[in-house]
């Protein structure tokens, strides 16, 4: 008999508190006072936490939502001052706000249409008048030189090199050198944001070093939610 | 009559009696044999220490966890090889000292910080000491710090049921080495600027994470201004607090669990006589 019993289902539990036989319990009652009570501390202090934690969170994230390189063109000199067989170093801020630690160096050269093949992003455009190029290796960021006897980019920390165009010729680095946008107004020259290239010189939003943007490799390293 | 006194300054010890005076009942007495002045004074000196620790204990209940703390049992054999954690946290505690002294003259704005720091090296009274004690320091951490990891590792005291204090180890090693990262920079000379920017980069190169994680450090897609006050805020807020909780938890499982007898100790084994088999 009483093994019949226990095999039966047993009975569906009632929701009401009062069916329980508990103490104190309200007619129509389904949740407990001490449940209630514990479920509205916890939720009040998730939201006193939350009050806080969210905006400073928010606070510490929000940079990396913000244009990398905002909108800004530098005047590097006059148009005589550059030509297309080599490359003349200039200075130029890319952040006003940290002194010398805000300069950068670049290589300035005109735009030779008869050696440089124009960039697969420059289909029916003009190309850009000239060529310049970022010192920041695309390894691990050290400053790149340029050697003209070779016509080379060496870099001092583990040997990269780079060719006339800025694309790799040896060492670790994963891709060309960025460049800069430049224009000539009034017979200056000046720079722009600075982009990064693929193997072929496609332009690619920038990028930080390390960044492959190859193969089925570029797919693993996302652009900016800002670009 | 013969008391045990606690050790007392000289002027509250009793005066060893006058020869005339064989006969007092107690030291420095009133002759009628009530107890002087001198004796309360003497008697609730000695006490005075042990009556600041009832008041505290019996307003904390904090002695048995003292005692269980202090005076827990440590198994045979333990040795010079168990000092290397207290080694370790003797240095944070000497880096957070000397670091804290170091912010009272460090000027974390770019175009001010190399300037403050070599003003602590050459003008500052002592300042090349201190900024050389956190300098050295942090690489003595560093090395204690694996020493220590290979003393537990070697004894294997991560085994049951110390898993979770070797896990907590491991978060305290990649605190640690964040704390050498962040400090790196701030001396913001041609060295640290240029490390910076390669270990940054270094966290580019993750992939999906690692763009998301070098805008992070850096505070935006160039290294500006807020890359120098945010390794700042990292390396003298955050992380220290995060190493100095961690390492309560830590030292609170080794109180609670004791420590491992070195793995070379058996269990004593019995030699069971002929009757017992
Ligand atoms: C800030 C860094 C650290 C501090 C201040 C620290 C401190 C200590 C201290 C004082 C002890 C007790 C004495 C001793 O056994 O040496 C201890 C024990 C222990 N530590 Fe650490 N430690 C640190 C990092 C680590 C790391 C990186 C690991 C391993 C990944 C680790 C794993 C352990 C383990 C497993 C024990 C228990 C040893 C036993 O029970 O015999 N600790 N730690
Ligand atoms: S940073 Fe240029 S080769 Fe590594």
């Amino acid at each position: 008999m009483a093994d019949k019993q226990s095999k039966q289902t047993p009975p569906r539990k009632s929701r009401y508190t009062a069916d329980h036989g508990m103490a104190g319990a309200f007619e129509g009652e389904t949740v407990t006072r001490r449940r209630f009570m514990t479920g509205g501390a916890l939720a009040a202090g998730g939201i006193a936490s939350a009050a806080f934690a969210l905006p400073a969170l928010g606070f510490a994230l929000a940079p990396m939502f913000k244009d990398a390189t905002p909108d800004r063109w530098q005047d590097v000199g006059p148009e005589s001052d550059f030509n297309p067989t080599t490359y003349v170093p200039r200075v130029v801020n890319t952040d006003p706000g940290v002194g010398e630690a805000g300069k950068a160096t670049i290589y300035v050269r005109k735009f030779d249409p008869e050696s440089d093949k124009p960039s697969p992003s420059d289909q029916g455009k003009d190309p850009i008048p000239y060529v310049v190029v970022s010192t920041r290796c695309a390894h691990l960021g050290c400053p790149v030189r340029y050697y003209q006897a070779p016509k080379r980019f060496v870099c001092p920390c583990h040997g990269g090199i780079y060719d006339f165009q800025g694309k790799v010729a040896g060492g670790p680095p994963v891709r060309p050198l960025d460049r800069f946008d430049a224009r000539a107004s009034n017979g200056r020259v000046e720079v722009g944001e600075r982009f990064s290239v693929n193997s072929e010189l496609r332009r690619f939003s920038p990028r930080d070093p390390s960044n492959h943007l190859d193969g089925l490799w570029q797919y693993l390293y996302p652009s900016r939610p800002s670009t | 009559m013969s008391k045990l006194t606690p050790p007392l300054p000289k002027f509250l010890r009793p005066a060893p009696p006058r020869p005339s005076e064989k006969e007092r009942s107690s030291d420095n007495g009133e002759p009628n044999g009530k107890p002087g002045r001198a004796d309360k004074l003497r008697e609730s000196a000695g006490e005075g220490g042990a009556q600041v620790v009832g008041w505290l204990d019996e307003r904390t209940g904090a002695s048995p966890f003292l005692r269980g703390a202090l005076y827990r049992k440590v198994p045979k054999g333990t040795n010079w090889f168990y000092t290397l954690g207290s080694a370790t946290m003797f240095a944070f505690v000497s880096q957070a000292v000397t670091g804290v002294f170091l912010a009272m003259y460090y000027n974390p704005d770019a175009t001010r910080a190399y300037e403050s720091a070599s003003h602590i090296t050459n003008e500052v009274f002592l300042g090349e000491l201190v900024r050389g004690m956190h300098k050295w320091g942090s690489t003595v951490m560093i090395v204690l710090l694996f020493l220590h990891m290979a003393r537990t590792f070697v004894f294997g005291a991560y085994k049951y049921p110390r898993e979770l204090n070797w896990v907590i180890g491991v978060v305290l090693l990649v605190l640690t080495l964040a704390m050498g990262l962040t400090g790196y920079l701030l001396p913001f000379d041609q060295r640290s600027y240029w490390a910076t920017i390669v270990a940054v980069n270094l966290n580019a190169s993750a992939p999906l994470i690692g763009p998301f994680l070098a805008d992070f450090l850096r505070g935006g897609g160039e290294f500006s201004a807020t890359t120098i006050t945010r390794f700042y805020a990292l390396h003298m807020l955050l992380i220290p607090g995060l190493i100095a909780a961690l390492i309560g938890a830590h030292l609170y499982l080794v109180a609670k669990l004791g420590t491992t007898a070195p793995p070379w100790l058996r269990a004593e084994k019995k030699e069971l006589t002929k009757e017992e088999i």
